[in-house]
């Protein structure tokens, strides 16, 4: 299943990059979400994957009794899912108001800090 | 501010004047104590441990070559500031100019007497930056600008080669303390390292030194005002790259590399810089160029080698920081008082500044190297030592007559025209200058006729603990004199005084002719140092704009395109993809589940990525993230895929509310870089793919695993062991997770209500 998932990581990773190279900037957003889902499969994979036997402590006693799924990654990823979460939030209401103010959702034409007039003039 | 202190008359530029006499005097008089010591052989060597953990220590050794130059440097230092609180007392960037002033000789003292060669380099660009600033000192002329500036560079380009040669020296030798290093040079001259570092360390002394062809940024640091030229660019800083040559002499010398490189560069500045210093009409140009010359000699003495050779050295070091200083201070004071430094208007002023005459013209004599004068012990040594070669006789001694010879045409020019003759017209009537700036060459003068009748002084304080050094023997025997038969070297002094008065008579027409010759040649070093400094503006303009292009695809693009030379670079060079997979074994026992959560999630993303309709965007987005949730689901991981679909569906809320005020997707105008981007994604998704097969197939580390699992009960009394590790082991993490959460909402809700502005960056005054 490891070797499927990392075909599959693959597939999300090319279409991610495929998005984010986009000049649409909403385009770019859809890339961010899917690498940060590709990164914590990456993780979490790494780890191992075991079936019907999530990281559990049974009653009565001190440890894991048969073997149970890699607890490591499983942390790391929760904690990974929710700062995604986060930069995808505040990526989001960049976007917005980057609307609101230029009109615009590309790239190209979001040139105040750099206007393309300025730069002719540097170059002479 | 400045101008009202600029009114206030201070007496020898006021405190920061009289303070900054003291200081150097002090130190004059403080090591002087260690004389006995090492006139006796026996260097002193004391230090404190400063990082010790990278082995940099404050050491310092004192010997016969460090003493030395610490004696000139504190003496001619008390001298020079001394002149300068009358030259430039009243100036009312004074204090300034006496700062950088201690700070280059607390940084030109530290750089002859430490040991440790760390410590060196840093006290070596200590200086550099002090005569940066010192040359600059006239900073609202943009010609000081300039040469304050090639100066800069110049030297601390070769400064960053000394620092990589004191590396690989330090790796080599096992030590950066000289005191161990200098004791191993047979270790270091067969190190198949030994080339580089001689590379690197000649880069870093002839720079420094101004050797041809680093030559050209010395003349133009004589735009530095004169006790600064004096000082720096003629008896001490100029002479670090000497001094660092001399030191190694022990360590890196003694090759055939080593031979060729000092003597053919010294040689050749010694020829050059002499003819050169004829050609000039500014005598303070024509006291540079002498001083290149005498910087060329002492290069190819050391480069030559034989203890002979280093006794001239040493000798005529001392010889040529006397005189020069002297003479330096001296068109100092002409300068000051008559308002020029040009050899054709200055005439007859010998009997309007008899003092200053004085000083100047012993220093000229004993420049001409005119017996009794030290120049003379000076000149005759280096003849001596350069007749008893064994190889390159010839060239070694041919350099030194020419240069001798102009020498005295120089002394001539500097001295004899200026101070003889019929008073001309200057631009300020001539008078004699104050005391503290005249006991300067005075006194220098006064000591180049000392050590010329007393040539055992000389000897038993400067030359001879200073060759035991360089040379590193301290048997060997150093004996100086005045003169003592009629030999070779005499007769060739001899020969040097007639050809250097023939030239003097001839020597404004020789100079128009030269003047002709140097115009018609092509190769100028100034006007082509701009040229590299255009050539440089321009590529780091043009890399700028290539790489800062301002399109963020274009950044989006390079950043990825670096991340896939880079894996795959590295996957390559190390043959990290040298496993058999097993393809069968990995798909068997896979059950219906499985294959659809893997269609689901990776028909998704192509989806995501082809799609022009922002709703079905959505919802391929919602189907990679529900296929996510439910590998999480699968693979025993509960707790992950719960909060995997609440984000899930945040996102997708989120994202359809900002659809409402967002347009449609386009792409039409992205259709022909498209391949190109599909071409870039699909790469890396093989990159990471194979990446990922690689970890896989490896063997996998759960010491941390079991760890928290043996743990999470004993220790924190969970049974949940992802809990457990997130609000106990790792609940610092934790913390921060929430943080970038708050402050990512906090930024949000700024952005949100935040200030309007409209697409042309204004901010319209009507809206509330």
């Amino acid at each position: 299943m490891e070797l499927l998932i990392a075909i599959m990581v693959g597939v999300l990773v090319a279409a991610s990059v495929y998005l984010m190279l986009a000049r649409n900037v909403l385009r770019f957003l859809f890339g961010l979400i899917l690498i940060s889902n590709a990164a914590n499969l990456v993780i979490f994979a790494s780890g191992r994957l075991t079936p019907q036997s999530p990281p559990l402590i049974p009653e009565g006693a001190d440890a894991p009794v048969e073997l149970v799924a890699n607890a490591l990654p499983q942390a790391l990823v929760l904690t990974a899912i929710v700062i995604g979460f986060g930069l995808f939030a505040f990526a989001l209401t960049l976007v917005y108001r980057t609307y609101q103010n230029l009109g615009t959702l590309n790239s190209d034409e979001m040139r105040l800090a750099e206007p393309v007039e300025a730069k002719a003039e540097a170059r002479k | 501010m400045a101008k009202s202190e600029a009114e206030v008359a201070r007496v020898y530029g006021g405190p920061a004047g009289w303070i900054s006499v003291a200081i150097p005097a002090a130190i004059f008089v403080w090591m002087l104590q260690y004389m006995g010591a090492v006139a006796a052989g026996q260097p002193v060597l004391v230090g404190i441990d400063w990082v010790p953990s990278m082995d940099i220590r404050l050491s310092v050794l004192i010997d016969g070559l460090s003493l030395t130059f610490a004696l000139l440097i504190s003496g001619i230092g008390t001298l020079v500031t001394l002149y300068s609180t009358k030259y430039l007392g009243n100036h009312p960037e004074y204090p300034r100019f006496v700062l950088f002033l201690m700070l280059f000789m607390v940084g030109m003292l530290g750089l002859v007497l430490s040991d440790n060669l760390i410590a060196l380099f840093v006290f070596w660009e200590i200086t550099t930056i002090s005569s940066y600033l010192l040359i600059g000192f006239s900073s609202d002329e943009a010609k000081s600008r300039r040469s304050a500036l090639q100066a800069l560079l110049v030297t601390g380009t070769g400064g960053l080669a000394f620092l990589a040669g004191i590396i690989l020296l330090g790796n080599v030798a096992g030590s950066f303390e000289l005191s161990e290093v200098l004791g191993q040079g047979d270790v270091i001259r067969a190190h198949p390292l030994y080339p580089a570092i001689l590379i690197l360390f000649l880069a870093g002394a002839f720079t420094k030194s101004a050797q041809f062809p680093f030559h050209f940024w010395l003349p133009n640091a004589m735009a530095a005002p004169t006790p600064v030229s004096a000082y720096l660019h003629s008896a001490t800083m100029v002479k670090g790259g000497v001094y660092l040559m001399a030191r190694m002499n022990p360590a890196l010398g003694g090759t055939d590399a080593w031979f060729w490189a000092l003597v053919i560069a010294g040689g050749f500045t010694t020829v050059f810089a002499s003819v050169l210093a004829i050609r000039q009409t500014d005598i303070k140009q024509v006291l540079a160029y002498t001083t290149l010359m005498a910087l060329g000699a002492l290069t190819l003495f050391i480069g030559a080698g034989t203890a002979a050779a280093i006794t001239g050295m040493m000798a005529f070091l001392v010889v040529h920081s006397l005189y020069k200083a002297a003479l330096f201070l001296m068109i100092g004071i002409v300068d000051h008082e008559t308002g020029t430094r040009d050899v054709d208007t200055l005439r007859g002023l010998g009997r309007k500044m008899p003092l200053t005459f004085l000083g100047g013209a012993i220093a000229a004599l004993s420049m001409a190297g005119i017996p009794p004068l030290v120049g003379f012990i000076g000149k005759e040594f280096l003849y001596k030592a350069g007749l008893d070669m064994d190889r390159a006789t010839l060239w070694i001694t041919g350099t030194i007559f020419a240069a001798s010879a102009l020498m005295f045409v120089a002394a001539g020019i500097s001295v004899l025209r200026p101070f003889t003759g019929k008073l001309a017209q200057t631009p300020q009537t001539p008078h004699e200058g104050p005391w503290a700036m005249w006991i300067g060459p005075l006194l220098l003068g006064s000591l180049s006729l000392g050590f010329g009748l007393f040539p055992d002084t000389l000897e038993a304080w400067f030359v001879a603990p200073g060759t035991w050094a360089v040379y590193g023997d301290y048997g060997y025997a150093v004996d100086l004199y005045l003169f003592r038969e009629v030999n070779a070297a005499f007769l060739l002094s001899l020969a040097t005084f007639a050809t250097g008065a023939v030239l003097y008579a001839i020597h404004r027409p020789l100079r128009g002719w030269l003047g002709r010759v140097f115009e018609a040649n092509p190769i100028k070093f100034d006007p082509g140092w701009d040229r590299v400094l255009d050539g440089l503006k321009a590529l780091a303009g043009w890399q700028t704009r290539l790489l800062q292009s301002g399109v963020l695809q274009r950044y989006i693009f390079t950043v990825f395109l670096t991340l896939a030379v880079g894996i795959g670079a590295t996957i390559w060079a190390k043959d990290a993809m040298d496993f058999r997979i097993d393809w069968v074994g990995s798909v068997e026992g896979l059950q219906f589940k499985h294959w659809a959560v893997v269609v689901f999630v990776t028909a998704g993303a192509i989806l995501t990525a082809i799609t022009t309709s922002r709703m079905t965007a959505i919802a391929a987005l919602g189907v990679v993230g529900i296929g996510v949730a439910l590998i999480f689901i699968i693979f025993s991981a509960p707790d992950v895929a719960i909060t995997q679909l609440l984000v899930e569906v945040l996102v997708v809320v989120l994202v359809a509310v900002a659809m409402l005020k967002l347009p449609q997707l386009g792409l039409a105008r992205d259709r022909k870089r498209r391949p190109v981007h599909a071409a870039l994604a699909g790469t890396i998704g093989v990159l990471v793919t194979m990446v990922m097969i690689g970890v896989v197939q490896g063997n996998i580390d759960r010491r941390l695993t079991d760890f928290f699992e043996v743990a999470s009960w004993p220790e924190a009394y969970g049974r949940n062991i992802v809990n457990v590790i997130l609000v106990d082991f790792r609940a610092i993490d934790t913390f921060g997770e929430i943080a970038v959460v708050v402050i990512a909402a906090l930024a949000a809700y700024a952005l949100l209500r935040g200030t309007r502005y409209d697409r042309n960056g204004d901010k319209p005054e009507d809206r509330t």
